[in-house]
């Protein structure tokens, strides 16, 4: 650039001049908009993991204490196996269930338009009140859960007042509300994939099997490491429904990191502890991500239909 | 001169309504001191959602006659109202004037923290206080909640709440079964009275952790528990401990609805109201809407009674509610006028009387002009009255209380999906150890 610039002459080196700092106006504001809601209260928080931090307390700096704690702290191991099962489940059933709705709702059909509409309603809703609504579900008396499977001759069960069944229960009721999510971008990838090799296929006398396993998922595959993405963040920060539902419970049977964080930050007001927490579910996200690129990376050979 | 006039008439006025309600006697407050001293002063209160709070938001206007002082009270619900308040006061910058604590939750964390007033020299100043309000009055549950170990009034209690026995009438006639003296016979009790077919059950209680150890405690308690030993050490792990969990356990598993694991006090009023549970214990507050013709089908078949006895002794877990005004406030007396108002005869005795809450204070529980007043059944009355003569705190005195009710809680509840209770106790005993040691050494 500055070469073209030089000929030019004696106006050039005042205009070199004023030109760097010229942009910085523009930058100001998103700069201070980021370092005061991303930055600060990252180093804050790690700042405070480093801490004694007790309401009602002085603080001290305890250094690498409170991160000491967490692996002799049962609760918390506990939880991160939570989080993980949790996780896994509620990635893996939207996933399958999305690409299997996708595959549906790409096909014509007679009132498609109306039954997608219907189909991604549960997205739209607050997972609050879903979570209301599906506690009265799970209730076992009268839930109409029971009921429903007391009418296939199934005897009634506990869901989320189960140790054992509490998870799964609260994985259905994420997959029912984030199935349609995978759906929509599912749908968008398969859309976007060239009719030809359809074609052939059929020429080749392919069945619908085929296609889909050979074709369909090498094609889309790019958008399922998208949406895969997208619902292993959301599940591993989930909060809301299991809060709604079982507050970490029964016992703690269903407390997740997040949950035992919020517990241990805002019930029992220990900030310290409860930021190195935080700090490591931060670490989780990010190593969790960072498989899923990697992945995707093995995967490039997909990177034809990611191209389309 | 003239402004004491008003302040007379509007004293007649209040206590001609309360009158109508059963309230007798001129309230002998106003004879040496001056209500009128902080009129135009603007108290913010925070308040725990409940029949307390509601109970201020509806008698504010008359304190506001009396004295002249504007009252801005705020209800959020319990939990949240927790968090706000400790955060607030930690911040050194309350927005508020009065602050309605849970002593069961917050005492120790408080004091120690020296975020409340010590209000003992307000009370000993008769122009800041009302004769009758000495700290004699107060029951000893709630001594023991608002003073500190110094000896210092650092709140008023205001509502104490006893656990007390629920049962339904009418199941009990039909299997014509007698109402239990003991913990034992509650169980028998209870094994008649539970027909699965038929969908009812002996007994329901809290199953969810946390809320679980109120209704354990009163187990504990009644085997002989204590929480901690002289040294201050937690003592939740003993045989004490280990048999009223497995009469917990028994009771939750055996004849409790499924689910109970799932339960608080909500859920557990919802099957004792449904007739589905023969007996429920819970604290003397949830009678009300029993009791009330729109919203309940079991007015006049719930009988009341006091928790029955275990092996080594009848206690009534008991928790409770007070009054504090932050150190960092900027209205202390009118916020103390504030908080005497509230414990007084007349608001408290409302609050008797409507079943929202039992006062700390004798003189108001004793007065049959108030008791007379009371619109619940006298059954409910008496199990409160003999209660309070079996009263013990229902929680250890400590900083990380809830903490406590979470290990301790989560604990009972994984013994209701068929753990061992001595195993879990033990493994929940040595989480919880240092958490309390590390509260307490500073």
């Amino acid at each position: 650039m500055s070469t073209h610039l030089e000929p030019v002459g004696a106006d050039a080196p005042p205009g070199r001049e004023w030109r760097p700092p010229s942009y910085w106006p523009f930058v100001i504001p998103a700069l201070v908009v980021v370092l005061a809601v991303i930055v600060f209260p990252w180093v804050f928080t790690i700042w405070m993991s480093l801490n004694e931090w007790k309401v009602g307390s002085p603080t001290t700096f305890v250094g690498l204490a409170n991160y000491l704690r967490l692996p002799q702290d049962p609760r918390f191991v506990e939880a991160v196996g939570h989080t993980l099962v949790y996780t896994a489940l509620s990635v893996l059933l939207p996933l399958v269930f999305g690409t299997f709705a996708a595959v549906v709702f790409n096909a014509n059909f007679a009132g498609r338009g109306l039954i997608r509409g219907i189909f991604i309603m549960p997205m739209m809703a607050t997972p609050v009140a879903i979570a209301l609504v599906w506690t009265m579900m799970f209730h076992p008396q009268l839930g109409v859960l029971n009921y429903l499977l007391s009418l296939v001759g199934i005897p009634p069960q506990l869901w989320v007042f189960h140790p054992g069944t509490v998870i799964p229960s609260l994985v259905l009721v994420e997959t029912w509300q984030w199935t349609p999510l995978v759906m929509l971008i599912v749908l968008g990838g398969i859309a976007a994939i060239p009719t030809e090799p359809y074609e052939s296929a059929q020429i080749d006398g392919a069945n619908h099997w085929q296609m889909f396993r050979y074709i369909t998922l090498p094609l889309v595959m790019p958008f399922l490491f998208i949406a895969a993405m997208i619902r292993m963040i959301d599940a591993v920060k989930s909060f809301d429904i299991i809060f709604a539902i079982t507050q970490g419970g029964p016992g703690s049977a269903s407390e997740t990191i997040n949950l035992y964080l919020y517990s241990v930050a805002f019930s029992y007001y220990d900030l310290g502890y409860g930021s190195a927490i935080a700090v490591m579910l931060f670490l989780l996200v990010v190593a969790l991500a960072a498989l899923l690129l990697y992945l995707r990376q093995r995967a490039t050979w997909t990177e034809i239909g990611a191209g389309a | 001169m003239k402004q004491k006039l008003v302040s007379r008439r509007s004293i007649l006025a209040g206590s001609a309504a309360a009158g109508a309600m059963g309230l007798i006697g001129l309230p002998a407050w106003a004879a040496d001191m001056d209500w009128k001293k902080f009129a135009g002063t603007k108290l913010e209160v925070i308040l725990a959602k409940g029949p307390r709070g509601d109970n201020l938001q509806k008698y504010a206007k008359e304190f506001t006659d009396l004295t002249g002082i504007q009252v801005e009270a705020e209800q959020v619900p319990e939990q949240q109202q927790r968090q706000k308040v400790v955060i607030e006061l930690a911040s050194g910058k309350p927005s508020f004037d009065v602050v309605h604590m849970s002593y069961h939750v917050q005492k120790r964390q408080f004091e120690k923290a020296g975020w409340l007033t010590d209000l003992s020299p307000f009370m000993k100043d008769p122009a800041l206080t009302a004769p009758d309000l000495v700290e004699s009055d107060f029951s000893a549950a709630g001594l023991q909640y608002s003073k500190n170990d110094k000896g210092q009034m650092l709140s008023l209690p205001w509502s104490v709440d006893y656990f007390i026995l629920y049962y339904n009438k009418e199941m009990f006639q039909k299997k014509g079964i007698e109402i239990p003296k003991t913990l034992e016979e509650m169980m028998t009790a209870a094994e008649k009275l539970t027909d699965p077919k038929e969908g009812t059950f002996g007994f329901v209680g809290r199953g969810l952790r946390n809320a679980n150890m109120t209704l354990w405690t009163n187990f504990f308690l009644n085997y002989g528990g204590e929480f901690l030993d002289a040294k201050g050490n937690i003592l939740t792990d003993g045989p004490e401990a280990i048999e009223a969990t497995k009469l917990y356990q028994r009771l939750l598993t055996k004849v409790a609805p499924p689910g109970v694991a799932g339960f608080n006090w909500m859920e557990s009023m919802a099957a004792f109201t449904q007739g589905r549970a023969a007996m429920w214990i819970d604290g003397v507050g949830w009678a009300p809407p029993l009791e009330d013709p729109a919203a309940s089908r079991m007015v006049g078949k719930v009988g009341y009674t006091i928790v029955p006895a275990g092996p080594k002794g009848q206690f009534s877990a008991t928790y409770g509610d007070g009054l504090g005004v932050p150190q960092a406030g900027k209205n202390k007396e009118a916020a103390y006028l504030l908080c005497q108002w509230l414990v007084a005869k007349a608001q408290t005795g409302r609050l008797l009387q409507a079943g929202g809450g039992v006062p700390f204070r004798n003189s108001v529980l004793n007065d049959p002009a108030t008791r007379g007043g009371v619109k619940m059944p006298q059954e409910w009355l008496q199990s409160v009255i003999d209660s309070g003569k079996i009263s013990k705190l229902g929680l250890p005195v400590i900083i990380p209380v809830a903490e406590f009710r979470d290990l301790v809680g989560a604990a009972l509840t994984a013994t209701l999906s068929g753990a061992d209770p001595a195993t879990e106790l033990k493994k929940a005993h040595e989480q919880f150890r240092p958490i309390l040691e590390r509260s307490e050494k500073t």
